[in-house]
């Protein structure tokens, strides 16, 4: 029965999105995190989404995931604080590649991905119902 | 042989079964909304049902119904897949990300795809309560 794949596609996409949401709030959490576990300044990630056919189902169930979480290529944010412990010869240190702005938007498009595939859930949800009800 | 029963819920039946394929497509639009290169699709809702119902073009015409002896064999005539049907939309606005879903043609067309999977389920709905209704007789 389709109708029950638009749990599995819609589900799917909740579950990439609030992993999205997850990246952007370490992201912004660690805006300011100078060093890590490995000693490097912390560098902002970002989830990279890919359509798949969901398993068991024909070609029209496409559904999301995440295939990889990359580390954001841009470059460290050099700050002047000749007074820091990390500060490098020059006085300047190695801040996160964190671009809050970014990371702001990110979260609102997240949210708002999330919310529309939750709703799209409800309405299959509620068609079920319905068809469940023929007859009676 | 077709049943009476049959033969009455045949239309409704298969409209319903491609408005619930129909969903399915929309829903995997906006779960992709994000996606980089995804296109959008959809069904030719139209051709498709005439196609299922074993009608051509105006709706006059007989399709023959092609066996598949083999499972190598193409499916064909009336029996064809929806999935012949699916296309790729026209985007209004392109994006940088190769994405063409766009989010208010998508949810309106799974507000319209709902109403109509409801008029569906209610006309099915009708129908058997007439036939219980000549049933018994009262």
């Amino acid at each position: 029965m389709s109708m029950f794949n638009v749990f599995h596609i819609s589900g799917s996409a909740l579950n990439a999105q609030s992993m999205r949401l997850n990246t952007t709030a370490s992201n912004l959490a660690n805006a300011d995190s100078v060093t890590t576990e490995t000693g490097e300044p912390y560098r902002a990630k970002q989830v990279v989404f890919a359509a798949r056919q969901v398993a068991g189902t024909g070609p029209a169930s496409v559904g999301v995931q995440v295939t990889q979480i990359v580390d954001s290529a841009a470059p460290m944010r050099m700050v002047y604080e000749p007074n820091n412990p990390a500060a490098n010869a020059e006085g300047y240190v190695e801040m996160p590649n964190v671009n809050v702005a970014e990371e702001m938007v990110n979260m609102i498009s997240a949210s708002r991905s999330y919310q529309n595939n939750a709703e799209i859930m409800n309405t299959a949800r509620t068609l079920l119902q319905r068809t469940l009800q023929i007859g009676q | 042989m077709r049943t009476l029963l049959d033969k009455s819920l045949r239309f409704h039946h298969t409209a319903f079964n491609l408005q619930a394929y129909r969903q399915e497509l929309l829903a995997s639009n906006i779960a992709n909304a994000d996606t980089p290169h995804f296109k959008a699709r959809d069904i030719d809702f139209g051709a498709a049902l005439n196609s299922a119902l074993g009608r051509v073009g105006d709706g006059s015409l007989a399709a023959v119904d092609l066996d598949r002896t083999h499972r190598a064999h193409i499916e064909g005539g009336a029996g064809a897949g929806a999935e012949n049907f699916a296309g790729y939309r026209t985007e209004f606005q392109s994006a940088v990300d190769g994405n063409t879903v766009s989010m208010d043609v998508e949810r309106a067309a799974i507000a319209q795809n709902s109403l109509h999977y409801e008029a569906s389920l209610t006309f099915i709905s009708g129908m058997f309560r007439t036939m219980g209704q000549a049933i018994s007789g009262q």
